[in-house]
Parts: structure tokens; sequence; C-alpha cells
């Protein structure tokens, strides 16, 4: 059995994979053709009916989403494409879309054509210039192919697609903060219900969808629901991409059934780097509480991660050796939720200033054991008093290091200072940084 | 004031959405790419254009930190500092660039050439430590070769991103490119880097058997 079932990377080894000629080359578009031959309802069903769920985090069936848009409503319904990825460690979106943007395109076509909508939008994040202009072309070159436009592939069906780029803010990763930022607003998150299927962008019944989400339609449409279901576990079905960073010796995009464990990626990856050991990672992503080398083999699917403490969020693998001082990182994913908490609700925007001057303490070696659990206080003061899973995001790195890491907190203490060299963490010697 | 031509360019972006107002973003980077900053003839134009108050697009624009309310640099330095990258060496990296520099975080060189920032992750944690110039990727940083990228945007003479355009745009043509307006050069560049063929490549080796 292989380990690796490439679908949406299969072709990124071709120099003009992201060109139009080059996707189609590949099969591409041919599911657009078969999609438009069904019924809208039909489209949803096979899509429910794969199993395929959200990939940007939530792990929300993806067919069910769309079926909950009211049917004639005789209300204009949208798709927006959430190609926002700013979680820290996640890092699948920007290459596929780099790669690869007209898979994204052909999903687009497909989900707005099941969800009766008439125009989609790509809010994609502002800071990646170069895969803005990549999608820029491919959406150009469909529209000139009559992939998008009036009366696509002559089957009676319009799509407008406009792309629009963000400026720089990660809580517009959060869906409602993303409909109020492109609908001309500051990006802050929307307090629900009603849920966007209902009360969307402009009000309208409207579906977020993650970019891997929408890529991996038209595969599921093209081959079909057995064929994805011979991938993955019992109730996470189908293949995707998990991004390995940090400590380890190949780092990289590895596309593997759901299910499959760090071990196994490790392995496939060549372990850690030279002569360091695992010491913590993340499962997906900064919010999503750290593991250590007791879950290398935690199947890393949605029901496992979530079983062992944690979530399979966007399969974001973060290595760490044992180098790396874990109340650092701590402070640093601490610093960043400070940074871009949007300020609309209390606790999120006062308490991750509170975490980070309280973290910061806490690695200059300064206070008693007793503040850990004024922190732990703090994080539970946090957690589940915002409208956003920012906040929960927040605390997740610090009450998971503290849950596997207490001792090394409080050797800061009784080292009056933080225990561990910086730069051997580094992958240049120390002399290099000078 | 704008140019006719400029003033046609903001009502096509307008036009590409159902409601005026959701223009506001890339009629920001618009503006930034024509004056390098969100100026006040910016925001009072944008805001004449969809009927707010210039307070309504201040709000937006301090927002969203890519919008800069003075200038920078022909060419915006960001060191990723989030805690993988700061972990493999970005610390260290922004500590270089400082140095070599002569600035810090959200300063600009005297001749307005560069400017630094500690960016937040930018999803390419599979090449830490990253550094970014005008919003384009430069892999795998070390201090030698930061040192050689800060010298080259000095000298005008930037090194070439590593999954970009084969030569380094300046921020107000990048700018440009972030209100939706092609530069043509989306067939540049590599398809994929290296560590995002690193599962395909095992997998056609057969080595994931």
């Amino acid at each position: 059995m292989s380990k690796l079932t490439p679908v949406l990377s299969a072709a990124w080894d071709q120099a003009d994979s992201f060109t139009l000629e080059g996707y189609k080359r590949n099969g591409g578009y041919a599911a657009i053709a078969k999609a438009l031959g069904m019924s809208a309802d039909e489209v949803i069903t096979t899509i429910k009916d794969s199993g395929l769920r959200g990939r940007g985090g939530a792990g929300f069936p993806t067919g069910n989403k769309w079926s909950f848009i009211p049917q004639g409503d005789n209300k204009p319904h949208y798709l927006v494409v959430n190609a926002d990825e700013s979680e820290p460690g996640t890092c699948k979106d920007i290459p596929l879309l780099l790669a690869n943007p007209h898979v994204l395109i052909e999903g687009v076509i497909i989900g707005s054509y099941a969800i009766r909508a008439s125009h989609a939008f790509i809010y994609v994040r502002g800071e990646v210039v170069h895969v803005v202009r990549r999608l820029q072309q491919a959406i150009e070159d469909a529209y000139k192919a009559g992939y998008l436009g009036k009366n696509i592939l002559g089957k009676g069906y319009d799509l407008e697609l406009t792309l629009h780029a963000g400026a720089g803010a990660y809580i517009c990763g959060e869906e409602t903060a993303l409909l109020d930022s492109l609908e001309g607003f500051r990006g802050q998150p929307r307090l629900r219900p009603p849920f966007p299927a209902i009360a969307g962008l402009y009000a309208m019944p409207t579906v977020v969808n993650n970019v891997e989400s929408i890529a991996s339609v038209p595969a599921i449409i093209d081959k079909g629901v057995e064929w994805f279901q011979t991938m993955g576990t019992e109730k996470s079905k189908g293949f995707t991409l998990y991004s390995l960073s940090g400590h380890v010796k190949n780092p990289g995009q590895f596309e593997a059934p759901l299910g499959i464990t760090l071990r196994e990626i490790l392995e496939l990856a060549g372990g850690m780097r030279s002569g360091h050991q695992l010491k913590f990672w993340t499962p997906g992503g900064s919010s999503t509480p750290i593991f250590t080398a007791e879950h290398l083999d935690t199947p890393l699917d949605y029901e496992g991660v979530s079983a062992a403490g944690s979530m399979l969020g966007t399969k974001a693998l973060q290595i760490f050796d044992e180098t790396t001082c874990v109340v650092r990182a701590a402070l640093r994913w601490s610093e960043f939720y400070k940074h871009e908490s949007c300020g609309k609700c209390t606790p999120c925007r006062e308490g991750t200033w509170w975490l980070v001057q309280m973290l910061e303490d806490l690695e200059a070696g300064k206070g008693s054991e007793a503040e850990l659990d004024k922190l732990l206080d703090l994080c539970d003061n946090i957690a589940g008093r915002s409208f956003c899973a920012l906040a929960d995001g927040a605390v997740a790195p610090i009450i998971s290091t503290l849950k596997y890491f207490r001792s090394e907190y409080i050797a800061h203490q009784t080292n009056g200072g933080c225990p561990f060299d910086p730069v051997a963490s580094t992958l240049f010697d120390a002399v290099g940084a000078k | 004031m704008f140019t006719n031509e400029e003033i046609a360019t903001m009502d096509q972006i307008i036009a590409r959405y159902p409601k005026s107002r959701s223009a506001i973003m890339p009629l920001l980077h618009f503006v930034q790419s024509l004056d390098g900053y969100v100026t006040d003839r910016g925001i009072e134009t944008i805001a004449q254009k969809l009927d707010l108050s210039t307070a309504e697009v201040t709000a937006v624009s301090s927002f969203y930190t890519q919008y800069k309310s003075e200038p920078v640099g022909e060419y915006h330095v960001g060191v990723c500092v989030n805690t993988l990258c700061a972990v493999m060496g970005g610390d260290e990296l922004y500590k270089t660039a400082c140095d070599r520099l002569g600035i810090s975080n959200h300063e600009t060189t005297p001749d307005g050439k560069v400017s630094l920032e500690r960016i937040e992750c930018n999803a390419a944690c599979d090449y830490a430590p990253v550094v970014m110039v005008n919003w384009e990727f430069y892999d795998n940083q070390t201090p030698e070769s930061l040192r050689e990228l800060v010298d080259g945007v000095r000298a005008g003479n930037p090194p070439a991103p590593t999954r970009g355009p084969k030569k380094l745009r300046t921020w107000k043509e990048n700018s440009a490119v972030l209100a939706g307006l092609s530069d043509g050069l989306a067939g540049e560049g590599l398809q994929a880097g290296e560590a995002s063929l690193r599962g395909l490549k095992i997998s056609k080796s057969g080595g994931d058997k």
C-alpha cells in the first residue's frame, strides 16, 4: 500500500502546472461538464455522500454546508472561498494556488452551480503577491475559455468570479470576519446565529469554504464517491495535504489519506534533523493544543486527533526538537494572538495582552509557581467567552504546554531565566548569526 | 488630485462588486500603488467615491496592517518572527536586518529605499526561516543570504524572489497587483519549490510503499 496519495498535488512537478493548458492536459475542467450535466441537487448529494469535510480547520461536512442554502428564495446566493491562509504553521493552500489555481476555479464553478450562486468570490490573503498574480491570470484565462461568465459550456449557467486581496489581518480567516471584510468593513466576527447560510455576504445566503475543500470537489465529481471513500478512515474520508515544518530533515507537503500518523510522515521525511529528538508538535496550527512524542501514532484524522485532546485543524505539523524552549514558543504564539485580536470582545482584546505580560515574566524567570495557576485561571476567563475561536486558539498553546511541560516553566524560575540557548534551535550556527 | 485615468481605474475596481463599499480594500491598495501609502487625498477620494465619511474609510484602513499610514521603503522587508520561523532562526535574521540596515521595526532608511517589519506567519513554514520583500517569498534564509538581500535592495539590484517573478518589483508596483491590476508576470517563476514537491517525489519514486 502506498502511504501517499497525491491528487491535488499530482501535477505540481510540471513546470506549467499553473496554466490553463497544463491543467487541461492533466484532465482539468472535465468535471464541470459532468457537474453541469447533473442537477444542482445531485451535485450536493454527491459531495454529501463522499464524506468530504472542511479542510480549513473545523471539519464541517462540505455537502451539508451547501445543503443549508435555502432554495427557491429568490435571493442572490454567494460562494466565498477562504484563501486567507494565516494560521501559524499552515502552508498548504498557498503552494496549491501557486501550482494549480485552476483546480480551485473549477471547484468554485461546481460549488456555485450546486448552491445556485451566480457570483463567487475568492478572498486571498494580501501578503502573497505572486499567488495573487497566478489567481488573476487563471481567472482571466478561465473567462476567455468560456468556463466563467455567461452560459458556461453552453449549459445556460452564468457565473461571475471576483478575486479580492486581503490586507494582513489573521482574523479575516474567520468566516464571518471575512464576510465583513469583503463587505468593506473592519474584519470583525459576527455573532451567530444567523449563520452565513441564511445571512452571509450582503445578508444573503452564503457558503464560505476553504481552498482545499473546494479544490477537492472536481476530483470527487470526476472520479466518484467510491474512489474518494477508498481513502481515509470511517468518518474522515479522502486525501488531504499535511504540511510538515520545523526541525525535520525534509520539510514539505505530504498528500495522504486522512488517518496517517506523524510517525509515518516523519519516516517519509527522513526523520528529525541529525542528532536531535522530537520534543513537541502541533497537529493543525498554533490554535490546536500541542502534542508530544507520545502522540506519534495518533491517527491524524478528525476523530483521532480530537480523542487525543487536540484538533486536526489545518494539518499544519510544526515540529520542534529538544533545543526549543516551550515557554518561548508559547510566548511568541501569545504575541501573535495579541497582535491579531480584532478587539471586538473584551476577554480576548484585554486577555491576550495579559497573557503576553505574564508569559514575558515567566520566560524571564520571574514569579513563583502560583503564577502558573493564575495563568491558567486567566486562560479560563478568555476561552469560550468571545464571539469567535481566536480566543480559544490563544489559550491552546498555553494550556497544553503547561499540561506537558509544567516543570520547564518552573525551571525558568529556579534558573532565574530561560535555560535554553536560542541559537541552538536555529538552522545556522552561532557565528553566522553575528 | 488623481488623474482622470486613475479615477477611471477606481471606477473599474468599484464595478467588480455588487455593492460599492466592497471596493474599499482594493481601492486602498490602489492608493498605495500611486502614493506608496494611504494618503489623505487617497482617503478623501475613496470616501467621496463610495459615499462614506473619511472617518469610515480611515477606520478600515487602520485596521489592516498592510495599509501604511506613513511612507515605507521602495522595498519593504518583512522578517517572519512567528514561533516556528523565530525558533529556526528568524529572531537572528531580524537582528541581522536591523544591524545591516541601521533601522528597527516599522522604520525606513533615510534614503527611503528600505523599510523593515516584523511579520507574522506568511504560510511558507516548510521554507523556514522566511523573509518577504514587497510580499514576495525569499525562502530558507540565512544571515548571509539576508545580508546579500538587504544590500541588494539598497543598491537597487535585489536578487530574484525564490518563488516569484524574475525581477523583484517595487512596493508600489506590487500594490497595484493587490488592487487587482495585472502586471502580466504570472507566468514567471517556479510553479512549486522543492518542499512543496516533497511528498509527490517520494510517491513517484515508490518511496512510500
